[in-house]
């Protein structure tokens, strides 16, 4: 099986810093991988990096289903197939839930109105936030917002959706709708990476959790093998510092 | 003679009425077609200045610099006194439109800049994210947004140009000034200028103070 994301040789360098040190890593499809780290360890970079939000350095290379990743025509085609969802959930403050969820479908898929209004109220009955869709984003909570932002992306039909630290601006108590959510959709067989320190959320739901630290994979592996024998002493130092908490 | 008389004089007022309210047309003809296209110029200046090359980028700042810095009055006569010297001949409407389209477009492309460089940047993201083109993105996402934002300053930009119309008065462009101040040397009597006074003063007051209330309504969105 030819994997649906393929990261090489990937590298980025900000003026005296190194954000990601050569990352090879394989996403195949349906396949649900957490990525965890200390903070800088270039986890988002990573991420951001896979529909080109962020640039990298030559000659690492990303492809996506095959097209590379890079600027030029292919770039929005990838996009389209790439969902994100992100830390400040970024929905259009001006656009009602159901238009914010609509306008990407009907702008770069050319899906008609009524076809796109009707599975954008499918998929927010599916985040289950269906009683709001004609409300702002402001008036909605963090958690809702966010699970809002989860149906915006899955409108694209994405082939993967990346989390780039989903629940670190929720309230402690809406952090559990929304790894609900996330959670459904793992298991229904959504390919996902998500960044995340949700160390219970990486440990339950992911198929294969990767370490990071200062822009180096440190090791990967099934859950239970990183979580309760870590080969790595770096990876032990991390777990031990952030479950003893 | 009296107060009333000298200012306030009905008589002269009914007879130089017709010459102030075609004044007033032209006024307000001008200004509208300086507004509208200093709207247009000043948006495409503004994402040239944020968006394209670094040269382009480089141009685009000079032009809003110089615009910005040069007294209307004196570009004003430039493109109508010096520009026929070149073989650039315009009539003194087109005159004055031009020259206070050049700089409504100037101060429109500064505001702009700064109402899309108020759009967080998680914006342009999400937009880039859901694949949506440049195009979607501005139209769609970023200046609806910004829209909101500018609306106040360039509310403001427009009653500044209306009232700068009135420069045109010196390129004998027959406007509200011109045709009071005419009315006047042929009544003997300044009553035609202070109605043309009062009708700057009715037509620009409304507009500022929508320009107060849309930056107070302002205010209260952006802190909700």
């Amino acid at each position: 099986m030819t994997a649906l994301v393929s990261i090489r040789r990937l590298r980025k360098n900000f003026d005296r810093f190194t954000a990601l040190d050569g990352i090879d890593l394989e996403i195949d499809e349906g396949e649900v991988v957490c990525i965890i780290g200390p903070s800088g360890s270039g986890k988002s970079t990573l991420i951001r990096c896979i529909n080109l939000l962020e640039t990298f350095d030559d000659p690492g290379e990303i492809l996506v289903g095959n097209i590379p990743v890079k600027r030029g025509k292919q770039l929005a085609s990838v996009r389209a197939e790439v969902g994100m969802v992100f830390q400040s959930f970024n929905l259009f403050p001006h656009l009602t839930i159901r238009e914010n969820i609509k306008l990407a479908p009907k702008r770069v898929r050319k899906v008609g109105d009524k076809e796109a209004d009707e599975k954008a109220m499918q998929l927010l009955n599916r985040v289950g936030i269906g009683a709001q869709a004609d409300k702002y984003p402001d008036q909605l909570s963090g958690g809702q917002q966010q699970r809002v932002a989860i149906a915006r992306a899955l409108a694209m039909e994405p082939k993967i959706l990346l989390f780039d630290e989903p629940t670190s601006s929720l309230d402690p108590e809406m952090v559990g709708e929304v790894l609900d959510v996330m959670r459904q959709l793992a298991h229904s067989g959504v390919t996902m990476i998500v960044v995340t320190h949700e160390m219970g959320f990486a440990r339950q739901v992911a198929d294969r959790v990767v370490f990071m630290n200062e822009g180096k994979i440190v090791e990967s592996g099934r859950p239970e093998n990183i979580f309760d024998s870590p080969k790595e002493n770096r990876t032990r130092e991390f777990l031990n510092a952030v479950l003893t908490r | 003679m009296s107060i009333t008389e000298t200012f306030f004089n009905w008589g002269v007022l009914t007879s130089s009425f017709p010459l102030l309210l075609s004044g007033l047309r032209v006024t307000l003809l001008l200004g509208l077609v300086s507004i509208i296209a200093g709207l247009i110029l000043g948006l495409l200046i503004s994402l040239i200045r944020i968006y394209s090359i670094r040269p382009a980028r480089i141009v685009a700042k000079i032009y809003i610099d110089v615009f910005r810095s040069i007294p209307i009055l004196v570009l004003l006569i430039v493109v109508y006194y010096a520009l026929p010297f070149v073989g650039f001949r315009l009539s003194p409407f087109m005159s004055a439109a031009f020259a206070l389209t050049l700089v409504s477009g100037a101060y429109t492309a500064e505001i702009f800049r700064a109402g899309i460089e108020a759009i967080p940047r998680g914006q342009f993201e999400a937009s880039q994210a859901l694949g949506l083109s440049y195009r979607h993105m501005m139209m769609d996402i970023i200046l609806p947004q910004a829209i909101r934002i500018v609306i106040p300053p360039l509310t403001n930009n427009c009653v500044n140009v209306v009232k700068d119309t009135a420069l045109a008065s010196v390129v004998a462009m027959p406007d509200l000034l011109k045709q009071a101040t005419q009315a006047q040397a042929l009544e003997a009597n300044p009553t035609p200028l202070i109605f043309a006074a009062l009708m700057y003063v009715a037509l620009l007051w409304p507009l500022i103070t929508l320009v107060g209330r849309l930056e107070k309504k302002y205010r209260r969105e952006t802190a909700r």
